[in-house]
């Protein structure tokens, strides 16, 4: 039997090394990977849209965001669980504020990321990742590192960062929501109807957003 | 008689266990669980580089500039993965060297100096390449620092007396 015990030692660790690292893959997976259904489509006015969910769905909620603002980066978890739950089409259109100082910044690696086809896994890592690179006196070496987080081509990101045309995108978003009204963020449109500041609380938004979806529903 | 017990210490396969000591038997021992830590730690980062997260620090910046560096793949594949393997591969060497393997121990040895060579190069990248040092990193390097350490103050194997 001792023989054979460093050989069951070693396998029986082994089989719990790939085991668990196996489970845990299963759960972050699950857990960083919405059912979404994410597009970067054109619009008729030429314009690139970050877009989730099926375009037939019958709630849309646009909103208009600031990657380093706290409200937004609040809601954006409880906006992916509406969004897998009642399969919603859900649009972000980028909307940062002067007095953020990355807001710029991170709203451009987005779109960078966007051009990769990654536009929401970057949208989900800076706001998850917010409180850190908020407070960064570099945040942009942050950014470029999420970028290789997510496996992003980094010659290809930082090449899109400094392009010229990933800028004026996040400039036409904020033209775009200037033009509608837009002030603060975040500002979110349920069915092109604005809701009102004290439904973007997570647990009432959540509410808002089951309301539009029975009303959506055909009468049975 | 000499000679012929001298054949048979010749022949012996050093695949095959040996009698070891009690101190050698603790000293594999240590190692193992040391090596042990190292590929839980390693095999969680393979994970988050693998499911695209981030890792967390503490609120510092440092280990998001490293862990998303160019230098914490090869090619493909994650540093960390690698780094998964070979505290596997010195996990089954002391485990070995523990019942006895006598080439084992010498497998260990070598393994335990390229993963220390390796730690040295990627401590080097972090303080004077990337100027942020990642703590999940740190506490790697202290493991292998550790597993030279005993390397180097490893005790002498019991020699056959005639």
């Amino acid at each position: 039997m001792k023989r054979y015990l460093p050989f069951i030692i070693v396998g029986l660790v082994a089989a719990l090394a790939i085991g668990s690292g196996a489970f845990l893959y299963q759960r972050k997976r699950v857990a960083n990977t919405p059912a979404k259904i994410p597009k970067t489509e054109t619009e008729s006015s030429g314009k690139i849209v970050h877009t989730l969910g099926p375009d037939e769905a019958p709630v849309t909620v646009e909103e208009f965001g600031d990657f380093q603002c706290p409200p937004c980066g609040k809601l954006s978890e409880p906006i992916n669980q509406v969004q897998k739950k009642y399969n919603i089409r859900v649009i972000y259109r980028n909307f940062p504020l002067p007095n953020h100082r990355w807001a710029k910044d991170a709203a451009c690696a987005a779109e960078a990321a966007g051009r990769q086809g990654k536009f929401w896994e970057m949208h989900d890592v800076l706001y998850r990742e917010q409180a850190v690179w908020s407070q960064s006196t570099d945040a942009p070496t942050l950014f470029k590192a999420y970028a290789g987080m997510i496996q992003l081509d980094l010659n290809k990101f930082k090449e899109d960062l400094d392009n010229p045309e990933v800028q004026r995108q996040v400039e036409t978003d904020h033209e775009r929501g200037v033009a509608i009204g837009v002030k603060t963020t975040p500002t979110i449109f349920l069915n092109n109807q604005a809701v009102p500041p004290p439904q973007l609380m997570p647990e009432e938004f959540a509410k808002a957003v089951e309301a539009a979806v029975n009303q959506a529903k055909p009468p049975s | 008689m000499k000679s012929g017990k001298q054949n048979a210490k010749s022949t012996t396969d050093k695949a095959s266990p040996a009698r070891t000591s009690r101190a050698q038997t603790i000293f594999y021992g240590i190692a193992a669980f040391i090596a042990l830590i190292g590929l839980a730690e390693a095999t969680y980062l393979t994970v988050l580089f693998l499911s695209g997260e981030t890792a967390v620090c503490g609120g510092s910046p440092d280990c998001f500039k490293v862990l998303g560096s160019a230098y914490a793949k090869i090619g493909p594949i994650p540093v960390s993965g690698l780094g998964a393997l070979a505290y596997f591969c010195v996990f089954s060497f002391a485990i070995f060297a523990g019942f006895g393997y006598a080439r084992a121990r010498q497998f260990f040895t070598w393994t335990v100096i390229a993963m220390f060579a390796m730690t040295v190069w990627l401590l080097f990248v972090q303080a004077f390449r990337l100027h942020a040092f990642c703590r999940w990193c740190l506490f790697s390097a202290a493991l292998i620092f550790l597993l030279t350490g005993l390397v180097v103050a490893r005790p002498a194997m019991p020699t056959r007396s005639n």
